[in-house]
């Protein structure tokens, strides 16, 4: 089970760190004032900087160099028109001729194209259900908001991969969703390997991700303000679009962050419900590396996958300057 | 009528919640292999299942990884907190982002850019890289919970502390962490249970050779896979559920 080897100078490099903090701490620790607390982080500021920013630089230093290290911009180009390299090794061979019958082939930036569209569906699939699920439990009438909170938690401890794999039973030609349908007579309809099928389970497994946040903004908003706005003319529709909604904006805002990002880049989801008929980018980036083993193209698209989710997560951090959106509960 | 439409709804979207969970416990008593067909009722599944070398293999590297990676993200974290707490602004700002970069990251990037690291050190993967790379996403999440409570606390206890004689180390383990004794609770149970639940990464930093459970289930869905894993899940789904209760009766006890 320890198959862990590493190397030599690794091994001396981590009992220095270590040796040399633990006498940080016991030197301030003496001393009895200007004791400095702030040496506490440095574990984990090493930490960090090994696990966290080193492998960040990485990605980057593999995505702009080929497999013999040389530096490079063709695992740019071939995201763009995965041909390339075919085209240039043709044209070494056989000239230009040959090479400019090669055709730009777009499967990177199609599929790249395509989760961003199944991921905008599924976060607005999920907004759209789950905005009304989270003001209902935060309405104080309904007395059950804590419980009903489990109640979306519980599912979870489920595993994730075999929620997925549940919803093939109910799915299937002959799952029980069709043998509901025959038994109605119906006859059987086709509901798996499917976009609908990829989506249906992205908004199942995302759906908690976008409720908690809301429901955490709504119950922190103060509930005289919606009765002011009624006392005040509001009816209940004026009231929910002009006070409660913009008061639940950073909730919102939070909550189409973590359904976007996990949406965007899982790949078991597509694999298990879309059967190879549904390519969706995690699934490019994990093919990428474990079956084609091309760990520079991979991380070119790892790279270009992490700088358009911090695009975006900039653009959402202008409607929310605060940042007040609350987390998973 | 409008409570009754709100109280509909809410249990429509709770049904779609439930509806394969059930639809799996249901066929982990299946008799028969189909997922279609109910062949009647039957404990095979679950006997199949203590019998099962690989999953019980996994299975314990699933809670032990699980285990490790939460008692090492706690300490760290725990100390990092404090750390944070007492630095100067600017030290400080540059720490809240490291924190929270891993958040802005999607899990298929953390993995990939761990076993990159991996790769580049010439470590081999294995059940350590798995637990190195969980205590990787685990301590932020500490981190950011125990810092609140720190920010609650009155800064005045631990310095009333001090001029009463007591000796920082005595301070900061009779002061300072009790005082955010709450955080660091829900900071380790968030981190044991992603850590339980982790897929993505684990499948990037292990060896096929060391599969944890939710390895185990993917490289299983390639072949059919066997209610075997259902009654697992199952079972650890009911033990959770009983934790909850026995959680929750304490809880309310303590109250009254």
């Amino acid at each position: 089970m320890t198959n862990l080897k590493l190397p030599a100078w690794a091994g001396w490099a981590m009992a220095l760190g270590l040796a040399l903090f633990i006498g940080m701490v016991a030197l301030s620790v003496r001393r009895n004032h200007g004791v400095k607390r702030s040496l506490f982080a440095t574990p984990y500021t090493l930490w960090m900087m090994i696990f966290t920013i080193l492998p960040c630089i990485l990605i980057g230093y593999y995505a702009l160099t080929d497999a013999n290290g040389r530096l490079t911009l063709d695992n740019f180009r071939s995201f763009w028109d995965s041909n390339y390299i075919m085209r240039e090794n043709l044209r070494a061979v056989a000239g230009d001729e040959m090479a400019a019958t090669v055709a730009r082939g777009s499967v990177n930036v199609d599929t790249l194209v395509y989760s961003l569209w199944m991921a905008f569906l599924c976060t607005v699939v999920s907004l759209v259900l789950g905005y009304p699920a989270a003001l209902f439990m935060a309405d104080r009438k309904m007395k059950l908001g804590s419980t009903l909170v489990v109640l979306f938690i519980i599912p979870m401890w489920m595993n994730f991969l075999l929620r997925t794999i549940a919803w093939m039973s109910l799915l299937e030609d002959n799952g029980l969703i069709n043998a509901f349908f025959d038994w109605v007579g119906m006859g059987r309809v086709q509901l798996m390997y499917n976009q609908e099928a990829v989506l249906l389970g992205m908004v199942y497994n995302f759906l908690p991700f976008m409720v908690f946040p809301i429901y955490t903004s709504l119950s922190k908003m103060d509930p005289k303000l919606a009765e002011a706005a009624q006392d005040l003319g509001c009816n209940s529709f004026r009231t929910l679009y002009k006070v409660t909604m913009p008061l639940s904006l950073p909730g919102v805002i939070s909550g189409i962050t973590m359904v976007f990002m996990p949406s965007v880049t899982t790949f078991f989801i597509p694999r298990v419900l879309g059967g190879g008929n549904t390519r969706m980018f995690g699934d490019l980036i994990e093919s990428t590396f474990k079956t084609a083993g091309d760990w520079n193209l991979g991380s070119a698209l790892s790279l270009i996958m992490m700088i358009l989710i911090l695009i975006s997560l900039s653009i959402l951090r202008k409607a929310d300057p605060n940042g007040e959106g609350g987390g998973i509960i | 009528m409008k409570q009754f439409f709100k109280k509909f709804y809410l249990a429509l979207v709770l049904i779609f919640l439930y509806v394969p969970i059930l639809v799996l416990i249901v066929q982990s008593f299946n008799a028969g292999k189909s997922r279609a067909k109910w062949e009647g009722f039957s404990f095979h599944w679950y006997a199949d299942l203590f019998s099962n070398a690989s999953i019980m293999n996994a299975l314990w590297v699933t809670v032990s990884v699980a285990v490790v990676a939460t008692i090492a993200a706690t300490l760290l974290g725990t100390l990092a907190a404090i750390g944070i707490y007492s630095m100067k602004k600017r030290p400080q700002a540059f720490m809240m982002t490291v924190t929270n970069l891993p958040n802005t990251m999607p899990d298929i990037v953390t993995g990939v850019s761990l076993m990159l690291l991996y790769i580049f050190a010439k470590v081999d993967r294995g059940y350590w890289t798995m637990v190195l790379a969980h205590v990787t996403f685990d301590v932020p999440y500490v981190v950011l919970s125990v810092l609140p409570k720190l920010k609650q606390m009155n800064k005045h206890t631990y310095e009333a502390a001090l001029d009463l004689g007591a000796t920082p180390a005595y301070a900061l383990t009779h002061v300072i962490i009790p005082e955010c004794k709450q955080g660091i609770v829900t900071g380790a149970l968030l981190a044991f249970t992603l850590s339980l639940d982790d897929f993505t990464i684990s499948y990037f930093t292990t060896s096929p050779l060391v599969q944890n459970l939710s390895t185990l289930i993917y490289s299983a869905t390639k072949l059919g896979i066997s209610p075997t894993y259902y009654a697992l899940s199952s079972l650890m789904f009911v033990v959770l559920l009983v934790l909850l209760l026995i959680v929750n009766h304490r809880t309310e006890d303590n109250k009254g």
